[in-house]
């Protein structure tokens, strides 16, 4: 990424090829349980959020989510799975997040908004595929070292989560 | 069936077979034998505000649609139309002035009456639409908000029904200053590929904490939550009791030691809610007193109303039902209970406190999925050579049976096996 000058951080240049690169990456880091390197593109105060079915639009405050997460259980839930213990996620499900139809939706100062759909492909044991379908909502912040992510909700499809199960995984 | 035991009570041995989890017929009977004589959960009166609102569910196998009606009582239909049989609310949640079949137009009321039908004067004279309003369960109630049905015209009352599981209710409810509390927005909804019984033992089941949930004790201890060793005697850092409530219902009870929103801070939920932890505190004692307050806010209660019902008082409050849709396999329903007059800062602790356990993406509940997932895999084929699960932990015992002992686990069992038998309806 180009060098920008500090203390002046500007998202208004952001290209879709990069926002596309950040979000790839951030695929394959998941796809391949890298999860702490995946932490180094979250911002200190990054949200991770999954609504419930019924309510895909709403505020984790007043409202029952799947996952209402601040930065502080993203690492507690990323250690959580980085240990043997989490049974749900032992031996791990092997997962493919396919990410397609990015585009950036709102540019404010230093951050931007972007959707993205995604399909998330689940292989557990010897069980059929899981098949998570739905939409990102990010918020993306440029910071010093480069574009990082503020926010990220992955709004399901589904009109329950139903035979999908668990959501114990990064989805 | 009849001839087979399923549930081995002994002097001093507690076995089930598990053919329980495994077998078609077992289902098949258990709908008809505890599911069609029981008192079901449909859902808690807050869902409905007014008169027409409406929340189809499937409660007992059958499409209901969950209402107020005209002069804004709950009520239950059976979601299907008397004309043709086609489900006549198609919709998940609303507010209905009626409810249209859309496949030839038959249409009925809030209070259920069938109010049009096209081309009404070609049906013979007899025809009557009074004959014709949507059907209703025999028996419908409510105790403090939580609306039940019961499908056998003969059930007890859901008073009596309830039996000792009345005052654990109760304690949950004395979180609200105006003794309302509200089901919050916000619908778990997810499949388990398990039998639905092991649900039941697995959410009132202490005994599994410290191995199945050591990520999760962890994750509360490099929070900072401080967890006391457990004294002699005892696995689990505070003291509890299981106790059987009578017709199956049980409950844990024991001294809380993971924070509760009514009202133990805890560092998970950040210095900036403490104030508005306290405020809750001194609300209970001065409205209960000492002793009340502390029972309500320093113990947590899992309650298993019979069959299918948990009420869990712990990180936060759950409501969650459960519905086999065979016999390997089951729906499950979770929603969050709360204070109706909760403020919005502490709203805000009570849904993250929930997120900090339970459900599908929950630091502790997936765990339990997979425990239940690994139950069914390992009995499924294996039912005949290893036929029996032992569930004597605290048999024998002198004093308390405790939350990690089984006794609670047991009561649900033997009231299984009796509705099983089919013994007389006195006898039960």
């Amino acid at each position: 990424m180009r060098k920008r000058p500090p203390g002046r951080a500007t998202a208004a240049k952001i290209t879709r090829a990069e926002v596309e690169e950040l979000l790839f990456h951030e695929a394959a880091l998941l796809d391949d349980w890298r999860l702490d390197d995946w932490l180094a593109l979250l911002t200190g105060d990054a949200r991770y959020e999954v609504p419930s079915n019924d309510r895909p639009d709403a505020d984790p405050e007043n409202t029952l989510f799947t996952i209402a997460d601040d930065i502080d259980r993203i690492r507690g839930r990323v250690t959580r799975l980085k240990d043997k213990n989490a049974h749900a996620e032992f031996p791990r499900s092997r997962t493919r997040h396919m990410i397609s139809n990015v585009r950036i939706v709102g540019r404010n100062g230093s951050e931007m908004s972007v959707e993205a759909n995604f399909v998330v492909y689940r292989f557990r044991r010897d069980q059929g595929v899981r098949e998570y379908v739905g939409r990102y909502r990010y918020l993306l912040r440029v910071e010093r070292d480069g574009l990082k992510i503020a926010r990220r909700r992955a709004v399901l499809d589904a009109m329950e989560l139903g035979s999908m199960g668990l959501v114990s995984f990064i989805l | 069936m009849n001839d087979r035991p399923l549930v081995l009570n002994e002097a001093s041995s507690f076995r089930v077979n598990r053919a329980t989890l495994v077998e078609p017929e077992i289902l098949d009977l258990e709908r008809q034998r505890i599911f069609d004589v029981c008192w079901i959960y449909v859902g808690h009166e807050s869902e409905l505000r007014s008169p027409g609102d409406f929340r189809t569910r499937v409660v007992c196998g059958r499409p209901v649609i969950f209402c107020r009606d005209s002069g804004n009582a709950v009520r239950v239909f059976l979601n299907t139309c008397r004309h043709r049989g086609a489900m006549v609310c198609r919709e998940a949640e609303g507010n209905a002035k009626i409810y249209t079949c859309f496949y030839h137009g038959w249409s009925y009321d809030r209070d259920g009456r069938l109010d049009g039908v096209p081309g009404e004067k070609d049906y013979p004279q007899s025809f009557s639409k009074s004959d014709y309003g949507l059907m209703q369960p025999p028996h419908v109630e409510s105790y403090r908000g939580f609306v039940f049905l019961n499908f056998d015209p003969q059930a007890d009352p859901l008073a009596e029904y309830l039996a000792g599981a009345k005052e654990y209710i109760d304690l949950v409810i004395d979180q609200s200053p105006s003794g309302q509390m509200e089901v919050i927005q916000g619908t778990q909804d997810y499949d388990i590929r398990a039998n639905w019984k092991l649900l039941v033992e697995n959410s009132f089941d202490d005994y599994h904490l410290l191995t199945t949930h050591s990520t999760w004790l962890d994750y509360l201890k490099n929070a900072g939550v401080k967890m006391q060793r457990p004294d002699r005697d005892h696995l689990l850092p505070s003291h509890g009791v299981g106790k059987a409530l009578g017709n199956g219902h049980a409950t844990t009870d024991n001294a809380n030691f993971r924070g509760r929103p009514v009202a133990k801070w805890i560092p998970v939920y950040g210095e900036a809610a403490k104030p508005e932890i306290e405020r809750i505190r001194a609300e209970l004692v001065a409205r209960l007193g000492e002793a009340r307050a502390a029972r309500v806010a320093d113990t947590n209660r899992n309650l298993i109303i019979f069959p299918n019902l948990l009420l869990a008082d712990g990180s936060s409050v759950t409501i969650r039902t459960f519905d086999p849709l065979a016999p390997d396999r089951m729906r499950v329903r979770a929603w969050a209970l709360g204070p109706k007059e909760e403020t919005t800062a502490a709203r805000a602790i009570r849904l993250d406190a929930f997120l900090t356990f339970y459900g599908p993406g929950g630091l502790a509940t997936p765990d339990d999925v997979e425990a239940l997932e690994m139950v069914q895999a390992g009995v499924a084929a294996t039912h005949r050579e290893v036929p029996w699960s032992v569930m004597s932990r605290g048999m024998g015992k002198t004093g308390d049976q405790l939350n990690s002992d089984e006794l609670h686990l047991r009561a649900f069992w033997l009231q299984w096996d009796k509705l099983m038998r089919g013994e007389p309806r006195a006898a039960r």
